[in-house]
This record gives C-alpha cells, structure tokens and sequence, in this order.
C-alpha cells in the first residue's frame, strides 16, 4: 500500500472474473478475510477512535506503520484487490466508523454515497470491515447489486424500501467488502440486543484504472457470463441499458473502445457512410 | 377515525399487471414501522395482484421519453404506483 516497493503479488490480484464480476454487480466480497486476532482488537480501536485523516490524505500519511489500519490494508488479500481496484498509491477520500446501536430503531433510506458521479471511465471504492458476526437481525448493510451505474444522488433513492435480489448483509467476523461508489446502500435499523460495528474507507485512484488486476484469464468465458449477470429487479427495458452501460465500463477497464456486450451498442451505432453509385 | 396505508410497487413493466422489483410501505395508523430492508419477499406478485387484495391505486407514473443524449442513462426505477387503503383506527 506503500508508494515503494513492488505491489502486491499477483496470486493476490483479483482475477478478470471477479472484476468483471465487480463491474456486474458493484461489489467483490471476501469473507473471513481479516485473521480473528485482528478482530478482537478491532473494537476496542474503533471505540478509541480512527484519527481523522484529511481529504486525499495518502495511505503513509492516514495510517502510519504499525497502526491497525496499516496492518489491515497490508493484509495481503485486501492489499491485493485495492490494486486490482484503484490501483497503487489509491489517496484516502474519508474514513470513518459506523455504528448501530443495539435495538436503534432507525434505518437508513438507501442511498449513493458523496453526490451524483458521471465518470464512466474511473471510480471509487468502498472498504467495508465488519470485525463481528453479523446476523441478519444486527442490521448489516443492505445493498443493491448492479445498481451502481444508475445515476442518482445521494438520498433520492429512499423512497425504496425493499428491492427484489437486494443484498442484506450476513457475514462471518473479518468480512471486507468493496462497493463501487455509485451502489445504493444503507444501514439497516439493528433490531439485535448486539452493538454492531463497521469500518469504511473511501479510496481514490491516482492511475488510469486499466488492466490492474491479474488478467491471465483475460479471454475466459467466465468473463462474459459475469458480465451477462441479470438482476431480479432490473425492468425489462433499463435492465437492457444496463448491459450497454456495463459494456462501457468494461471496455474502459480493459482498455479495448470496441468491446461490446452482445452487440448492445454496436447494433445502434451502425451509420454507414459508404454511398453507392445511382444506377 | 380513517387513516391511510400507502403501499408503493415499482413493476417490471408500465403495465399494472407486471411483476413488482421493489416496493414500499409506510402506516398511518401506526401500527407498523416499515423501514428499508425489512424484507426480501415482495408484498405481491403484480400490480394487479394489489387490487385483488383491496388495495386502491391512486397514482402511477408517466411514460416520459429520455431526453435528447440521455437515452442510454439509467435512473429511478420508471414503473411506480401507489396505492392505498383507508383503514379504521
């Protein structure tokens, strides 16, 4: 995470499945992934409290070596897809801890992070840690996949409840997750009689984000059928747009302008201009 | 006294008789506190499924055509319909 040394090893890079699976649904999960040691001093730190960092603080400047947080950005997995994600030298946007109270009686509306983004060829990440067992009944973090390309801002989303293939998160202690930034979310009303605890980071990429991760299966088909995730709650017909907006995406990623998702945007982008003689 | 039960389906379709990909419920009687991700089954199948079960529809979304150079963005969700009922409390 540091800006010497060589990066993270490739066995630890996220695989083109996967980001074509982020760029399908939003997010990359990875369970259990912090060691249960780490866990069980996780609270007692975020009680302490984070230190603040500043807006685009760098990771040497956020979280000095030794902090706990160094130590989980250098864990080697999570290391690994925040390179695969935004790449090296990623600056800190924010940090903060979230906390549900036992019983707290209050949901969040279902929101998008900071406000409306219309970059289509760059984005950010969310780091969520959740240092406990989370039941459904703590409250974890609803999510929705696949809606992260919609444009919207911020709360105008909450008139929505409850969305068909809506994720409520359930998840073994040292699960991180990362959210592209534009996935509608909240924080579920916490009807446990357990405190619930979250850690969140928001990173910027200083690179182009193209080809980062490890993309020896470049060419394999499980690509495309990530790619081709439909999603229970896409309507018929901007579920269709989503395809074409996926297809952008991924072809900014991979540095290819021709890639084309099913022939989405090839089809209604043909205008011939040859113009044959009068006979 | 009357008091009014709000049930919003969003529809697959902008036909009423489309299958429901979210949806929302807010009490006026105060009995219930629906809140987001309270659940993951849909209330209903379809919109009409609704007024079978004595829900009346009040409002429902407009078909709008994108603006120029906004066709392929996406947004909200399009196919919105509210209903209620008037229940005694």
């Amino acid at each position: 995470m540091t800006s010497q040394g060589p990066g993270p090893e490739r066995r630890h890079l996220l695989t083109s499945a996967q980001m074509a699976r982020f760029v399908a649904h939003g997010s990359h999960r990875m369970d259990a992934v912090v060691p249960a040691a780490m866990n069980e001093r996780a609270i007692s730190v975020f009680d302490a409290g984070v230190p603040h960092a500043r807006d685009g603080a760098t990771v040497d400047e956020a979280y000095p070596p030794g902090s706990f947080v160094r130590e989980l950005l250098e864990l080697p997995e999570i290391a690994g897809a925040v390179h695969s994600l935004v790449g090296p030298d990623p600056l800190i946007d924010h940090h903060a801890v979230h906390i549900r109270h036992a019983r707290n009686g209050e949901a969040q509306p279902l929101h998008a992070d900071a406000i409306i983004d219309t970059r289509e060829d760059a984005f950010d990440v969310q780091l969520m840690y959740y240092p406990q067992d989370v039941t459904l009944d703590m409250g974890g973090t609803l999510s929705v996949p696949g809606s992260h390309l919609r444009r919207i801002n911020e709360t105008d989303t909450g008139r929505y409840q409850n969305v068909r293939g809506q994720t409520r998160l359930v998840c073994p202690a040292g699960t991180v997750q990362f959210l592209h930034h534009g996935i509608w979310h909240g924080g579920r009303r916490n009807d446990s009689d357990i405190t619930r605890y979250m850690f969140k980071i928001r990173f910027n990429p200083t690179v182009k984000q193209r080809l980062l991760w490890n993309t020896e299966d470049l060419a394999a088909p499980e690509v495309l059928a990530e790619l081709r995730t439909r999603f229970p709650w896409y309507e018929n017909a901007s579920g269709r747009i989503e395809y074409l907006n996926r297809s952008r995406l991924w072809a900014a990623l991979t540095g290819d302008p021709a890639f084309d998702l099913d022939y989405w945007s090839t089809r209604v982008s043909n205008r011939p201009q040859r113009v044959l003689p009068v006979r | 006294m009357i008091r009014q039960e709000v049930l919003v389906l969003y529809l697959a379709t902008s036909a009423l008789d489309a299958e429901v990909i979210a949806w929302s419920r807010y009490d006026g009687t105060g009995r219930t506190k629906p809140a987001a991700g309270d659940g993951d089954e849909p209330p209903y199948e379809t919109g009409v499924a609704a007024l079978l079960d004595g829900w009346r529809l009040f409002q429902a979304s407009q078909l709008i055509p994108p603006h120029p150079g906004d066709e392929y963005r996406t947004s909200f969700l399009k196919h919105e319909f509210f209903f209620e009922k008037l229940t005694e409390v």
